[in-house]
């Protein structure tokens, strides 16, 4: 029986869409069988990072409708045998599936894949409703800005009061140094004061990220990144082992609060 | 019953007037002697200053509309005014709602963007009030944490006399009966505030007393038993 992790974030544009993506990938490059789930209707873009948008024939909204069978709407990935997209359907909006049936179409998936992961829109709505329902486990992603921090905020609120699904654990994406020792930049540690849920994980901001998911090569297949490695680290971590932190910047004490926030020494 | 007893004693003190009721006379009675003792008081001059008046019952129950026909009458007198009317009998109903009002209401959580904390009574929260978040009481609020969102305290009776304690104080706003008071700090500064909250506990499982933050001690859920029923 697999496990269900919902991507989430409240704020749009954070990069729920690239981690999905790249935790996906890095689940299946450890031989995880995995399925991406894209529940962001209406805006579909996970089919687009992972370059397997022109093999889509059916989508999440046809398997509702049953329009065809689960089997038939799940997209092979290119590079890897056991890694499947559940693309979104582009034509309609997100009342056009409810919650209950999104929770069956998960729980089947769980019967055949390791992990499911669910790509959930921006937003506090059906959106939301609709991707949380079948999930298990909860990934939040903020930046490190005031805004993005409320959102996730609001949106772990929202997370706790889905009994089935664990405590969030939390992903700080486009870190940028030069702002982080500047100042001007919200400081990890703070964020997680703030949040106060568990780190999975850190990324920096990495023009890599834009140029590989707009050729539909998701990052963490080029292992020279730092991105690259982030995201494989965040797979280790969500496969349950304890991975420290890479060395991101020079600075000793930064580190050492972050290792601290991840419970390690 | 001796017609020469008075069941209205009217007493001058210093800061007022005093109004002793009999306790065992029926009530209409009073009402009666009570208008004819006003009318007949010579020494109160009806173009002095305002005089306050306590009434005191005794073990006497008297209802809300019983205490407003007697301040309506005392009141038909320009320069009187009611300041208390006592009575040591209460209610059942009253005292469970004197008890609402004093209580303390114990939480033991994080109240995050978006979400409303309201409790009849003083509200001790263990725990952080985020930015967006809101905490709301009838009588006093204790935040033993950052206080970072909007706190309104004093939102029943006589609000104006309650306080709002925070262990880290960075409200977006504050309430205080009807009054606000915004915090004119800009958000970034607020955010940066940083606490350690600490909270000792007995840990079963290794017996032994642990001392932690008190963030991971919430997230944890491993409060003892006592702190998370309430
Ligand atoms: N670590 C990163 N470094 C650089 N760019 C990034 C990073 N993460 C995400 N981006 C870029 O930010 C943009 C938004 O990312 P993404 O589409 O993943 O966000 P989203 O949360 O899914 O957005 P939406 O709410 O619209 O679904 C994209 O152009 C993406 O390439
Ligand atoms: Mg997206």
């Amino acid at each position: 029986m697999g496990e269900a992790i919902v991507v989430t974030s409240g704020k749009g544009g954070v990069g729920k869409t690239t981690t999905s993506a790249n935790v996906g990938t890095v689940l299946a490059l450890q031989g995880k069988k995995v399925c991406l789930v894209d529940t962001d209707i209406g805006l579909r873009n996970l089919d687009v990072v992972m370059g397997l948008e022109n093999r889509i024939i059916y989508d999440l909204v046809d398997v509702a409708q049953g329009r065809c069978k689960l089997n038939q709407a799940l997209v092979k990935d290119k590079r890897f045998e056991c890694l499947s997209l559940l693309p979104a359907a582009q034509t309609t909006d997100k009342d056009s599936i409810q919650p209950d049936q999104m929770k069956k179409i998960i729980d089947t998936l769980k019967a055949d894949f390791d992990y499911i992961i669910i790509d959930c829109p921006a937003g506090i709505e059906r959106g939301f409703k609709n991707a949380v329902a079948g999930a298990d486990h909860a990934i939040v992603v903020t930046t490190p800005e005031i805004s993005s921090v409320r959102d996730a905020d609001r949106i772990i609120g929202l997370l706790e009061q889905e009994k089935q699904v664990s405590p969030p654990r939390l992903i700080i994406n486009r870190i940028r140094q030069h702002l982080l020792k500047s100042g001007e930049m919200l400081e990890i540690d703070e964020i997680m004061n703030i949040l106060a849920i568990d780190l999975i994980g850190i990324v920096i901001d990495d023009d890599g990220v834009i140029s590989s998911s707009n050729k539909g090569e998701p990052i963490a297949l080029n292992p020279s990144s730092k991105a690259a490695m982030a995201y494989r680290n965040i797979g280790r971590r969500i496969l349950g082992e304890t991975v420290p932190l890479m060395d991101l910047d020079e600075k000793q004490g930064f580190f050492h609060r972050v290792k601290a926030l991840l419970g390690m020494r | 019953m001796p017609a020469t007893q008075s069941l209205v004693t009217i007493k001058g003190r210093k800061d007022g007037l005093v109004l002793v009721m009999n306790e065992a006379c029926a009530y209409r009675d009073l009402l009666i002697e009570l208008k004819e003792k006003l009318a007949a008081s010579t020494n109160l001059d009806q173009n002095g200053p305002v005089i306050s008046v306590k009434i005191e019952v005794g073990n006497r129950y008297i209802s809300t509309d019983q205490r407003d026909q007697l301040k309506q009458i005392i009141h038909s007198y320009d320069h009187l005014k009611v300041e208390a009317i006592h009575s040591n009998v209460l209610t059942y109903a009253e005292l469970d709602q004197i008890k609402e009002q004093e209580k303390i209401v114990t939480m033991v959580r994080i109240v995050r963007s978006g979400q409303v904390l309201s409790v009849q009574g003083n509200l001790l929260l263990i725990g952080d009030v985020n930015p967006g978040g809101v905490v709301s009481a009838s009588g006093n609020i204790y935040v033993l944490g950052s206080l970072r969102g909007v706190a309104s305290a004093g939102q029943g009776e006589d609000g104006n006399n309650a306080v709002i304690v925070a262990s880290i104080m960075a409200p977006t706003q504050l309430k205080i009966g009807e009054t606000i008071s915004r915090n004119e700090r800009n958000t970034a500064e607020v955010l940066t505030e940083r606490h350690r909250f600490e909270c000792a506990y007995l840990d079963d499982h290794i017996g032994k007393i642990v001392i932690d933050h008190i963030q991971a001690t919430i997230k944890k859920g491993n409060l003892p038993f006592t702190f998370n029923k309430m």
